[in-house]
């Protein structure tokens, strides 16, 4: 229990650190405002995508068979993965099958998600991110702490220290465009030599059968334009019905992720070119039971934009590693619940229910209602520990006798003036680490109204 | 019209001063307002920990004490918007409905019910606006930085009525404080490491006295000014509605 707690604080230990943290992503949510708010309807599209998101959940299983013959039409390979593991068999036996040793991949939190990259490994097949951070993240051996920029938490001189360690850049360098550059040309030489490319799916198309990738940097293009093989890896929820669709969800992603009216490349992917071939991954992974779950199920609307961790004070101030798993932040406090309650049990108290992940989320998930639904499963499944459990009963019991409230009330006020400091400050006493109680007055507001206001 | 006083247990025992400010207030304004003494708690400590079960016999409690008013008048966003929200949870009575639906915080009943457009009060200092979360975010009480409205800000308009009152524009205009109930003591680094950024901003600006429509961000707030010795004053909107002084 707790433990997002504890890795919260040991972020903190380096308050200059977490300041910057939270900067910079409070910058990315300021820009966000700034074009959210050049569209007058912006909150009809979203409005319009929860709609649409809506009617692809309650017809998934028809949208995704549509999708399936629409594509197998276009002559893509179809297939079905039940859960991670399957995903990575299915992606290695494609691979196999061509002899394929090394192998490009373009940002994908779904074969994160399955932990792809080390299954791959091990079978001896070189795995190289081509996005900027995933690669930045994969040279430094950790998972991304954040689902649109990987490697926000690292500052450019430790960038620039990784660089020198791995691509053998100069000693100290720390100029962006310097390190971006290096990076390109060790990325070139990665597109080039690769056997086959892999990218994620932002949105695939039931009408068509095209599978739909945003990305800035190119990648996702110049890896599948190379390798004579590409594979695209989908959850199940990436569905929309139509490409007139399709509009309304770019419209809304760029804007919500990074502030941008429309990411660098929209590229849509239909067919495999001739003599290639192309192949589609299709996965559940947890998200029909998810599916299956009333109070929970349009957290399956998340489009991964990841405004919800811009926007989150409890993101910014813990950064993304605290959470645990790959998708952090809000969204990731919702959906981790469902995959193990156990483990992940103490993600929907790592909140202050303020509310701003629903405001800010682009397909309008009641992220906030949900981290509260998810409370009362932790409690009701026996997640929180003995005295916590005391506590809250004994409050239940004495808040609804009025009697017992006033009598505890004053009792408590009356300790809180005479006691000595030392024994009220006590470790146990976590409000009291950082702030001091309230100064406890004589008389409570319903003792000053029986004096005052005898009559009502 | 019948109005029944709910002042939220922190309120009662430890910012009496609030609770005596909001009825005087609302007399001065020609209320009748009424204080069922056996009042405790909205429920939400218990609800906000998961523990939404063992909540319901104060749902009850509380339904029963007020249902025969006909608005139930509260200083405080965030309880009023526990109760209009979730006591969703109780078989929804006739009783339990009119609770819900009449339950209003201190702004909506001036600004919506009794439609005030002014004030007697002076209050001649700079003020920081600290927008607690679910009277924004929950109860809509004005617009916030999210999304895209056209709102107004029930506070803002009800300080605007201040005589002498300085509205300050803040970097962060509706940032969480960081309180959010036994949030507070489960991640309580992360808690004030939130005030304290918070009271930071309302320094930088200028402010000279933070107010709020929820005392429990006070609360946590005043904690933790008090913990650092600034001379920071801390008022909730209805001490300077009603005209306090420092």
């Amino acid at each position: 229990m707790m433990e997002h707690a504890q890795k919260a604080s040991r972020f903190i230990e380096n308050e200059s650190r977490t300041d910057w943290h939270d900067a910079s992503l409070w910058f990315i949510r300021t820009k966000r405002d700034r074009v959210a708010h050049n569209i007058p309807e912006w909150e009809q599209l979203r409005e319009l995508a929860s709609q649409i998101k809506d009617n692809v959940l309650a017809n998934l299983d028809a949208y995704l068979e549509q999708f399936e013959a629409q594509a197998l039409k276009n002559g893509v390979k179809v297939h079905w993965a039940a859960d991670a593991e399957a995903h990575n068999r299915i992606v290695h036996d494609i691979l196999a099958g061509h002899g394929v040793r090394r192998l490009v991949k373009s940002k994908s939190m779904l074969t994160e998600e399955c932990h792809l990259n080390e299954y791959l490994s091990r079978q001896g097949i070189e795995v190289v991110d081509t996005d900027l951070g995933e690669r930045i993240i994969q040279l430094r051996e950790e998972p991304p702490s954040h689902i649109v920029m990987p490697a926000i938490h690292l500052k450019k001189e430790e960038i620039g220290e990784l660089f020198y360690e791995k691509l053998h850049t100069e000693k100290g360098a720390t100029d962006p465009a310097y390190l971006t550059e290096a990076a390109r040309r060790h990325l070139r030489e990665k597109f080039v030599g690769a056997d086959a490319a892999i990218t994620g799916v932002n949105f695939a198309v039931a009408e068509t059968g095209g599978v739909v990738v945003c990305t800035n940097e190119g990648n996702a293009d110049m890896g599948v334009h190379l390798a004579p093989l590409q594979i695209h890896c989908m959850g199940i929820e990436k569905i929309i019905p139509r490409a007139a669709d399709l509009g309304v969800f770019t419209r809304l992603l760029a804007r919500s992720a990074t502030g941008q009216p429309v990411t660098i490349y929209t590229s849509h992917y239909h067919r495999p070119g001739p003599g290639r071939e192309m192949h589609i991954v299709i996965v559940d992974n947890g998200r029909s039971a998810q599916l299956g779950r009333p109070d929970f199920r349009n957290s399956l609307k998340c489009i991964r934009c990841g405004a919800c961790m811009n926007t989150c004070p409890v993101y910014r101030r813990s950064g993304g590693h605290s959470y645990g798993y790959t998708i952090p932040g809000p969204i990731g406090s919702i959906l981790t619940p469902g995959i193990d309650l156990k483990k992940y049990g103490d993600l929907p108290f790592a909140s202050s229910l303020c509310g701003s992940c629903s405001d800010v989320c682009p397909v309008r998930i009641d992220i906030h209602q949900q981290l509260y639904r998810w409370r009362q499963v932790v409690v009701k499944e026996g997640g929180l520990p003995l005295v916590k459990r005391l506590v809250l009963n004994g409050a239940a019991w004495m808040l609804s006798r009025p009697a017992v409230y006033g009598f505890f009330g004053k009792l408590m006020r009356k300790a809180m003036r005479r006691l000595p400091r030392r024994f009220l400050y006590n470790r146990f006493n976590e409000w009291g680490k950082g702030r001091e109680l309230p100064e406890p007055p004589r008389q409570s507001f319903n003792e000053w109204h029986k004096q005052n206001r005898s009559r009502s | 019209m019948k109005i029944g006083l709910f002042i939220p247990c922190y309120i009662d025992q430890f910012y009496p001063q609030v609770g005596v400010a909001t009825l005087e207030l609302l007399e001065k304004l020609g209320c009748q307002v009424h204080y069922p003494d056996k009042q405790t708690c909205c429920g939400q400590p218990l609800a906000n920990s998961g523990a939404e079960s063992a909540a319901t016999h104060i749902y009850r409690h509380f339904v029963q004490l007020f249902h025969t008013y006909d608005y139930i008048v509260a200083p405080s966003g965030s309880c009023t918007y526990h109760v209009r929200k979730h006591f969703d949870c109780i078989e929804q009575t006739g009783e339990v409905q009119h609770v819900r639906k009449h339950t209003l915080d201190l702004s909506e009943f001036l600004l919506d019910v009794l439609k005030i457009d002014a004030l007697d009060s002076r209050f001649p200092y700079k003020v920081g606006l600290h927008q607690s979360c679910h009277g924004l975010r929950g109860l809509r009480l004005g617009p916030d930085s999210e999304r895209v409205s056209q709102e107004r800000s029930k506070l803002g308009a009800l300080l605007g009525m201040v005589e002498g009152l300085e509205l300050v524009d803040l970097k962060r205009p509706d940032e969480c404080c960081g309180f959010g109930g036994t949030f507070a003591v489960n991640e309580s680094v992360l808690s004030v490491k939130m005030g304290k950024d918070r009271i930071a901003d309302h320094e930088n600006s200028g402010v000279e006295v933070l107010t709020a429509g929820d005392m429990s961000c006070l609360m946590h707030l005043e904690g933790i000014i008090r913990r650092q010795g600034t001379g920071l004053h801390v008022k909730h909107i209805a001490e300077i509605l009603n005209g306090v002084q420092l």
